[in-house]
């Protein structure tokens, strides 16, 4: 974060009201809506603060750090007269940064090449370019049936205790743009998460030898709630000079956006804003979507933002707003099953919920493979048919089945444990496609009505039940 | 006149000394000049929400009225145009500040330095009253862009010319009491006010959107409202798409209210490509396209139907037939919660403002069919298809329900077809119109139209009914029939009602296709029914056979000569013969699965399920052929 200062800016002593996250200030003059704050209590430690709100009288500040020591009498607020900015190089690869852009590693401070708002500027609809160039991360259940593209948004919807973590760093590893070898980069925002969890993602980049292409922004569970509410939008400032300055394709991981909400929840609830759904304030949509938004690609520039979001489910319930709301913002999304995870079935990709909505722009003859559409939903729905049958089974037992159920019920099996649950390995999106002919070598050609007859004729080869 | 700022909190922005502002007027707030609307007027103060993002304004800022309210631009050239919210024109931002969109950019929403063709229709000396036709620009190849006097003048002619304008120009003069009033190409019109037309006509045609869902079983007319609600991933977004793509309107608004940046960015590659199959144009060149996506400002997400819907008003008033598709519904709303919540309003269900119902419903009635103003009495319609995106799927919420007030044809989307992967994903039980075209199908598609659907919706109600049987005790308890039945339904359901959205020929699929693709599955359905009632009663007649002739008595006299049939046998060889004809008797045999086995494995099923793929010319003879083929093959199965 910038915080030079400039001469002719005042320091204020007319602290009125101190809550939660927020202190009041009384008095105030020329200050700006947004503009960072610096307030300095007993302990004469400076800590970083965003005006909110600003009227004749006073102006509602929250500070990221949190307000434990302020008093009310001594504490002084500085106005440094700027909207919160972030200085942005190319020597921010391979750095550790905290959530707001500062050092952790123990290296220099990062000399800018520029200073930007971290609340970045909408693209202009009209200057994106559609993103379509598939991205291979090597997982069955995503390049297969939920394929991710460049410049897409694509958040894992998770719960406590599933993989998301593993998945996203098997994602990060494995990604690549099949036919290229371009320059690339890694930005990591970590929203609150534990130490353990931070540490597993570092030591994943270092063994891919990523970690020099990686920017860290880490706001672990024990550092302040608020300023997680900039770490992501630091990240993707420098995601954007990444990506569109300096031409890189960018990928942004973000985990986990619960604990961000979170945060947005404690601030709203502080300033008694109405509350929306389940307390969240009832601009949670347009405040995800200034983040999320901030993915896709330019015309005419070669970089891109990619961004991978990690959340958990509460309750692993995805109509809690969080996902909710995440999913009308995103391209689609990734979502984790207990029920697979239980079964050990990694990784515990639940197929049905799950979506991209880019993926016909990234398959088909010239990108993957012709037959890549059919197969996809021939799978899926065959899967489908089966899981509903899983249910029937409960209830009067398989023995009550036709023979043509039965082998819906066994191609479920199957695909979970062949397509789905792949363990750590690498498969190409070759494999992943004839490992689905496989699969669908148990069904007659004419049951596969989702496939086009030419493409059942040239990769539908072999004996067919 | 100019004021100062005294609050700043998000969009909303609370001004003094600004005596005489008007509601809804347009000001400029900051050194920046960024775009605000007045919304609250206190004493000399007012309440203002700002277009854009208001991070640096600060107390004392300058605030400076416009004396207008928020009004869009009118005339040629906006036809093929993409504008923001409040009708600046993207692809002009760009140039001016890159690819990002930054502050208190401003640009007029269309090219001053084009040269219209205008061709004079009236005369001088014409004396001219509000709507009437003054002359005409070809806008497009297709579209002739009729310019009327506008709403509020009249006047003798005085002056008219020909040749070739820009939007500026004077084309003529009106002497009215002695003023003279200018005539140009480009008039304006406040946004939040509907534009006057003579009178509202019952809307008696419908959109045709090449949706088989849609046309054959929930149309909406020219002048209708529809809404599209669903969970996310349900495809609304695709429907809307579809919908804009292949609906027979003369010209599509299509609007990305809050919605994501990259699906404009779809509609805007894809759209100049896609040629219109009725005019050889690029369907582009009937489009306009408002863009104001999630991350770019709220307060001009909330103008951004009303710019929409305006622009739509104005080609209805030539006498076009428009179409208006709104993405997302919801996301106006939530901005409408939002600047509520900013104002402190006393909040109504699930933070809703409690003026929600009143300001959609004042959306929606903009929509109609109607007799417009001048003396032609031109007919042009407005058509209204909002997407609803409710909460967790759940459409008991206040949009949803608030919408469907006013609506006049639901098209539920379903999370569960959508991950079966069955689109549209329009559920078809919960689904409704409230339109009653019939006559207008049965003029002009087939007169037995509403007989085909009707048993087609029969054949899916009826499927519902045995899956809940289904569920609880499993396929093997129903009886043949009826599991026939479900075979059809699932024939009605897999080649009819799905529609892949980029097929090259089954995106759109015309009614009188929809009309034979229909015939042929019901076709299939009887012959099917009848050939199980056949084989059932000829089994009936082998297994209740009895003894021939019956046993003489002990005086050796015989009591009858001939057998005599039991009461059993010949009720079931009326039944018999019953079966053969149309109509047919409940059916009692279970033991008849190779039969429906056998005639789903005919090549005719197979068939059916390339119907999607018949070129549109070629439906009727390729349905009347393979109907044939059905009833000879299904017919021929014992």
């Amino acid at each position: 974060m910038d915080t030079q200062t400039s001469l002719l800016t005042k320091h204020y002593r007319t602290l009125s009201y101190i809550s939660g996250p927020l202190v009041f200030v009384e008095r105030v003059a020329n200050v700006g809506y947004g503009e960072i704050v610096t307030i300095t209590g007993a302990d004469g430690a400076p800590r970083a603060g965003q005006v909110l709100e600003v009227n004749r009288e006073r102006a509602v500040v929250q500070v990221f750090t949190g307000t434990r020591g302020l008093d009310a009498d001594t504490t002084r607020a500085h106005f440094t007269g700027n909207v919160a900015r972030l200085g942005v190089a190319m020597e921010m690869l391979g750095r550790t940064l905290n959530g707001a852009g500062q050092p952790l590693d123990g290296g220099p401070a990062v000399i800018p090449e520029k200073f930007l708002d971290i609340h970045g500027e909408p693209i202009n609809p009209y200057a994106r370019d559609h993103p379509s160039e598939f991205i291979q991360t090597g997982i069955s259940a995503i390049d297969g049936l939920n394929t991710l593209v460049r410049g897409q948004k694509l958040p894992i919807f998770s719960g406590y205790g599933l993989p998301a973590n593993e998945i996203a760093a098997q994602i990060a590893m494995h990604a690549r743009v099949l036919g290229t070898s371009e320059k690339f980069a890694v930005v990591f925002a970590a929203l609150g998460i534990t130490h353990r969890e931070a540490s597993f993602f570092i030591q994943r980049f270092e063994t891919s030898g990523a970690l020099d292409r990686t920017v860290l922004f880490l706001n672990l569970a024990d550092d302040p709630t608020i300023e997680r509410l900039i770490t992501p939008r630091a990240a993707l400032t420098t995601a954007e000079y990444l990506a569109f300055d300096q031409g890189l394709h960018v990928l942004v991981i973000i985990t986990d956006m619960t604990n961000y909400c979170e945060a947005l929840r404690e601030v709203a609830n502080a300033r008694e804003q109405v509350p929306g759904r389940r307390g969240y304030p009832g601009d949670l949509y347009t405040d995800l979507a200034t983040i999320y938004e901030r993915a896709g690609r330019i015309k005419d520039k070669p970089g891109s933002i990619t961004q991978l979001i990690i959340l958990n489910m509460p309750d692993d319930d995805i109509t809690h707003p969080i996902p909710d709301l995440t999913g009308y913002i995103t391209e689609g999304q990734i979502v984790l099953s207990r029920d697979l995870h239980r079964r050990g079935i990694y990784p515990p990709i639940d197929p049905l919920p799950c979506l991209s909505r880019l993926m016909n722009a990234g398959i088909g003859a010239g990108k993957t493979r012709a037959d890549h559409r059919g197969v996809a939903d021939q799978l899926y729905s065959f899967y489908a048919q089966g899981r509903d049958l899983r249910r029937l089974v409960a209830i009067i037992g398989e023995a009550g089945l036709g023979a043509a159920d039965r082998k819906y019920l066994a191609f479920a099996d199957r695909f979970e444990q062949e397509f789905i649950g792949q363990g750590d390995t690498n498969r190409a999106i070759e494999d992943t496609l004839n490992l689905g002919w496989e699969l669908l070598r148990a069904f007659p050609a004419n049951e596969l009505k989702r496939i086009k007859r030419e493409h059942i004729v040239k990769y539908g080869k072999g004996e067919r039940g | 006149m100019r004021g100062a700022i005294t609050r700043v909190a998000g969009p909303v922005v609370v001004a003094e000394n600004l005596i005489g502002a008007q509601m809804y007027e347009v000001v400029r707030v900051g050194a920046l000049g960024l775009i605000g609307e007045v919304i609250r007027i206190e004493g000399d103060g007012a309440t203002i929400q700002v277009y854009e993002d208001t991070a640096g304004l600060r107390v004392g800022d300058p605030v400076a009225a416009s004396g207008a309210p928020l009004q869009v631009e009118l005339a040629p050239g906006l036809l093929g145009s993409i504008f923001d919210g409040i009708q600046r024109p993207l692809p002009v931002l760009r140039d001016q500040t890159g690819d990002f969109i930054a502050r208190g950019v401003t640009a007029p929403a269309l090219d001053r330095a084009v040269k219209w063709q205008f061709t004079p229709i009236a005369r001088a000396g014409d004396v001219l009253e509000p709507g009437d036709l003054i002359g005409s620009v070809p806008e497009t190849a297709q579209i002739a862009h009729r310019v009327l006097v506008p709403p509020n003048t009249r006047g003798t002619l005085i002056e008219i010319n020909a040749g070739a304008f820009s939007i500026d120009e004077p084309i003529g003069i009106l002497q009215n009491d002695g003023a003279r009033i200018e005539i140009k190409l480009a008039q304006k019109w406040a946004v939040r006010s509907a534009r006057p037309y003579a009178r509202k006509l019952d809307p008696d045609t419908p959109l045709i959107t090449g949706q088989r869902v849609i046309d054959s079983f929930f149309p909406v007319t020219k002048g209708g409202t529809a809404i599209i609600p669903g969970g996310f991933g349900s495809g609304k977004t695709v429907a809307e798409q579809t919908l804009a793509k292949w609906a027979d309107a003369d010209i599509v608004i299509y609007v990305g209210c809050g919605e994501r940046g990259n699906e404009m960015t779809d509609v805007l590659e894809e759209f100049p490509q896609l040629i219109d199959a009725r005019t050889n144009e690029p369907l582009m060149r009937r489009t306009i396209l408002i863009a104001n996506t999630s991350n770019m400002p709220v307060a001009a997400r909330e103008a951004s139907i009303y710019t929409g819907i305006t622009l739509a008003e104005f080609y209805r008033d030539m006498g076009y037939d428009v179409a208006l598709m709104a993405d997302s519904t919801s996301r106006w709303g939530e901005a409408l919660r939002e600047i509520s919540g900013r104002l402190e309003e006393m909040p109504g269900e699930e933070g809703y403002p409690a003026y929600l119902a009143t300001r959609l419903a004042d959306f929606y009635e903009r929509a109609g069919r109607v007799i417009a103003l001048g003396k032609d009495a031109r007919v042009g319609s407005v058509t209204v298809i909002g997407a609803v995106s409710p909460p967790g799927g759940d459409f008991s919420e206040p949009m949803t329900q608030n919408s469907l007030r006013v609506a006049g044809a639901f098209w539920g989307l379903d999370t569960g077809l959508a991950r079966r992967r069955h689109f549209p994903a329009i559920n078809w039980i919960t689904s409704y119109s409230l339109y009653d075209l019939r006559k207008w199908f049965v003029e002009n598609v087939a007169s037995d139209w509403e007989a085909q659907t009707g048993e087609a919706m029969a054949l899916l109600q009826e499927e519902t009914k045995l899956m809940e049987i289904v569920q609880l005790v499993g396929s093997d308890a129903l009886a043949e029939d009826q599991k026939a039945l479900l075979q059809s339904a699932r024939m009605v359901r897999e080649d009819y009602l799905q529609q892949f959205a980029f097929h090259e020929i089954d995106a759109f699929c015309p009614p009188h296709k929809q009309y034979w693709m229909l015939r042929v599955i019901l076709a299939f359905q009887r012959e099917l029914m009848r050939a199980i009632k056949r084989s059932a009663l000829l089994d009936r007649v082998i297994k209740t056979e009895t003894p021939v002739a019956p046993p003489n008595n002990e005086n050796g006299a015989s009591r009858a000569q001939e057998p005599v049939p039991s009461k059993a046998q010949e009720q079931i060889a009326g039944e018999f013969a019953q079966s053969l004809a149309p109509g047919g008797v409940p059916m009692t045999s279970t033991d008849h699965g190779a039969l429906l086995e056998r005639a789903l494995a005919l090549p005719i099923v197979a068939e059916i399920a390339r119907m999607k793929e018949w070129k549109h010319a070629e439906a009727e003879s390729r349905a009347r052929a393979l109907i044939e083929q059905i009833e000879r093959e299904v017919g021929a199965l014992r």
